[in-house]
């Protein structure tokens, strides 16, 4: 048993820490939520120089990491400073399902800062279904409309989900499609989002794309396990931000003429939150640690992870607020910006009980 | 026992379903029902129609032109208008400081203030909280000095609802700085017009506008703006406060928010199934279900207390916090119930440009409801605050 980081893994995570701590001020990101496209092309591309996009990547892929732990430490740290650039959508999910489609030209792009892409799954009608597609390909047109597409306005290209074959919530006969973002057919409505960045609904009518692979669930199913994971190390960063927060405020605000952290009704809590951060992050350790095995092995120590985050996050959010009062209420203190972090992540990949039911069913097979 | 309404108050209850279905303008419960800022004009139509049938006031006595409605009356009446997303009634003027200068208040003040709360002409706001007097309120710093015929008043108030609409507002100022807190206190109107005077709005994490601070620099109050004695002010706050705490259960905003709930997740589709038939979250829906249910019995039974002459006391505390606990758990369903599309910002902005909202159930803004509604086990006396009250009194033998 070793739970050190490895001497790389302990350089990326300094130093973004300390880039995000001095760059990524609360009122630098406030103007960030404010911005047009939501989003800071200079931090993207600062970070890429970092290596933060880099470190998702494999070697054979043009990174130089790539693993759950790599990826794991880029996307706590992120979550810690709240950040809001789509690393998530656009590099992660965007970036490693053109890696396992073999365009490496694309994937380098994506590494060097200068590429934006969006994954196109989700549907109005598909929750968190990934096996749900109701899009359609007939004759090299897609046709059909996507639900909540992460960075839909800012990307070159779009990943889009169509089913090429079967019924609408068939495994088999999902193909995903590159579609250039000035595609003829292709419209993109665009909203900001309420924990941050921006999302839009598209509707695609007979747009042309690249055919990138017609085993599109199973490409899916990967990406999206590495996604849920770096969500739930994300989320733990995030929490482990308002746990300090909360931490401080109870040590230096007074009421009855002394810190409320005194009482005892309010320091049984912080402990809770406290013992809470430490299942959280064990989650997070299995969930990374089992990345590699077995797709039941993998996807139980994912959902558990998911569940685990999710009502952990739950309890963390909503006490840390609590506990604030007023304060936390307010959109200038960094605590409102986290909190809406953790609780929005439930609605990312399968929420709470999406993972409990997966849990169980994983369990009995 | 008899757990149904007396043939009295099912008249009354038809009498008030009538009015909504009639009088309610539907722009107005359509905003309500998706969660939608009102705005000043519109809450004072709202006031408009209520006054017009002399409703507006409920639980002040006829003469002072109220409906004089006991606590049964009342409580139908916030049912039935969450039922029908009726917005609700301000209450700072009509029911929290009204109270204060009918019970405390002089002739000449009484004679003055309370018809134009009636008709609209003040929009009154509350200057309670202060930066370092939130649950401990009585550390309030904010000073008035008598100075001839005026006190002048330094300081600053904080979380002032909808002060940015007011043109008045009852403060609570320290008046002696040298005895113990609760007795150096006065309850001050002020004219929000006065020189001095500064609102800064405070933008909540929903994005709203809903709270303000209030800055006061040697802001001139004439002495007849204070209400009854000086230094008596603490006497009237808790008198306020429990006035405060109508409808603190919150009964028909529950049920309200319940209905939609329901509504959602029977639309929803999750793994080829209505999220209704997941037995999941419909055990979530039914726990929420079973706790409200209970929760409007033991309001019923303090509330028949209160109509036959008993007052509400810790009982109060009790609701305030299984209401909020209730409440804040109903906005937790709903955003769930709605996946995805609980991460939209469903804000006013969108709906100015004309951008259709991706909102498939018509369930409204329910991620930004769930935000905003963290404030409900906050204000008011926050919930570790009633439960200290309720520790107290029934640890310690009444209070």
């Amino acid at each position: 048993m070793n739970f050190e980081l490895t001497e790389e893994r302990q350089m990326l995570q300094d130093s973004l820490r300390r880039y995000l701590r001095d760059k990524y001020t609360t009122a630098t990101r406030n103007e960030i939520l404010e911005s047009a496209n939501g989003m800071s092309s200079e931090v993207w591309a600062q970070l890429a120089e970092l290596g933060v996009i880099g470190a998702m990547f494999t070697e054979d892929q043009g990174g130089f990491g790539g693993a759950g732990f790599d990826i794991a430490v880029v996307f706590e740290e992120l979550g810690r400073a709240g950040v809001v650039e789509p690393f998530m959508d656009s590099a992660l999910i965007g970036g490693r399902i053109l890696a396992a489609c073999d365009k490496a030209d694309l994937v380098e792009e994506m590494i060097g800062g200068g590429l934006q892409l969006a994954v196109a799954h989700g549907e109005p009608t598909s929750r968190y279904d990934l096996n749900h597609v109701r899009t359609s390909v007939d004759g090299g047109k897609l046709n059909g409309r996507k639900a909540v597409v992460m960075n839909a306005e800012n990307a070159d290209h779009l990943i889009v989900s169509a089913r090429a074959s079967g019924d609408v919530a068939d495994e088999a006969g999902i193909s995903l499609y590159l579609v250039a973002k000035d595609a003829a057919g292709l419209t993109i409505q665009g909203y900001p989002l309420l924990a941050g960045g921006r999302a839009a609904e598209v509707t695609l009518d007979g747009v042309e794309g690249e055919l990138l692979t017609e085993d599109g669930f199973a490409v899916l199913s990967d990406v999206m396990a590495l996604a849920t994971m770096a969500q739930c190390a994300e989320t733990l960063g995030a929490m482990d931000t308002a746990t300090r927060l909360t931490n401080d405020y109870l040590g230096t605000r007074k009421q009855f003429g002394r810190p409320i952290g005194t009482f005892q009704a309010l320091a049984h809590r912080m402990a809770d939150m406290l013992i809470e951060m430490e299942q959280a992050r064990s989650a997070v350790i299995n969930a990374a640690g089992n990345l590699n095995e077995d797709t039941r092995i993998r996807d139980m120590n994912i959902s558990a992870a998911k569940n685990l985050l999710g009502r952990a996050g739950r309890l963390i959010a909503e006490e840390a607020i609590q506990m604030h009062g007023g304060i936390a209420m307010t959109q200038e203190y960094e605590l409102a910006h986290i909190a809406k972090r953790i609780i929005m992540a439930d609605h990312r990949f399968g929420d709470t009980d999406h993972h409990l039911e997966r849990y169980i069913a994983l369990s009995a097979a | 026992m008899d757990l149904s309404y007396t043939d009295e108050e099912l008249a009354f209850r038809d009498e008030v379903r009538a009015f909504m279905r009639d009088e309610l303008p539907k722009e107005m419960s359509d905003k309500i029902r998706l969660g939608e800022e009102l705005g000043k004009e519109g809450q004072e139509k709202w006031h408009a129609i209520l006054n017009g049938k002399g409703w507006l006031a409920p639980n002040w006595p006829k003469k002072f032109g109220g409906a004089e409605w006991n606590a049964v009356q009342r409580h139908i009446f916030e049912e039935e208008a969450a039922a029908h997303h009726a917005p609700r009634i301000v209450p700072f003027g009509l029911s929290m400081l009204a109270p204060v200068l009918q019970k405390f208040g002089s002739k000449e003040q009484q004679d003055y203030w309370l018809p134009r709360i009636l008709d609209g002409s003040d929009w009154w706001c509350q200057g309670y909280s202060e930066p370092g007097a939130g649950s401990d309120l009585a550390s309030l710093k904010t000073r008035a000095v008598r100075d001839g015929d005026h006190y002048i008043v330094n300081g600053q108030k904080t979380w002032t609802t909808l002060g940015q609409h007011a043109n008045m507002i009852f403060c609570l100022v320290r008046t002696d700085p040298d005895v113990k807190q609760q007795e150096g206190i006065s309850f001050l109107l002020i004219d929000m017009n006065t020189p001095g005077i500064e609102v800064r709005p405070i933008i909540l994490l929903d994005g709203t506008h809903e709270v303000n601070e209030v800055f006061f620099d040697d802001v001139k109050v004439p002495v007849e703006n204070l209400v009854g004695e000086e230094n008596k002010g603490w006497t009237y706050a808790k008198y306020l406060l429990t006035h405060e705490r109508t409808n603190i259960a919150g009964v028909g905003f529950s049920q309200a928010g319940l209905n939609t709930v329901k509504r959602i997740a029977r639309a929803e589709m999750a793994g080829g199934k209505p999220l209704m038939a997941n037995p999941h979250f419909a055990a979530r829906v039914a726990q929420v279900e079973i706790d409200l249910k209970a929760m409007a019995t033991s309001n019923m039974r303090i509330i028949s207390a209160a109509a036959a002459g008993g007052a509400p006391g810790v009982e109060a505390s009790m609701l305030k916090v299984k209401g909020t606990i209730i409440r804040q758990e109903i906005n937790d369903l709903a955003r769930r119930a709605v996946g995805p599309y609980a991460m939209p910002f469903a804000s006013e902005a969108i709906e100015g440009s004309n951008e259709a909202l991706p909102d498939p159930h018509e369930a409204g803004p329910v991620a930004a409801q769930y935000f905003n509604n963290r404030k409900l086990s906050i204000f008011g006396g926050s919930n570790e605050i009633q439960r200290g009250i309720i520790a107290k009194v029934m640890m310690g033998g009444g209070k």
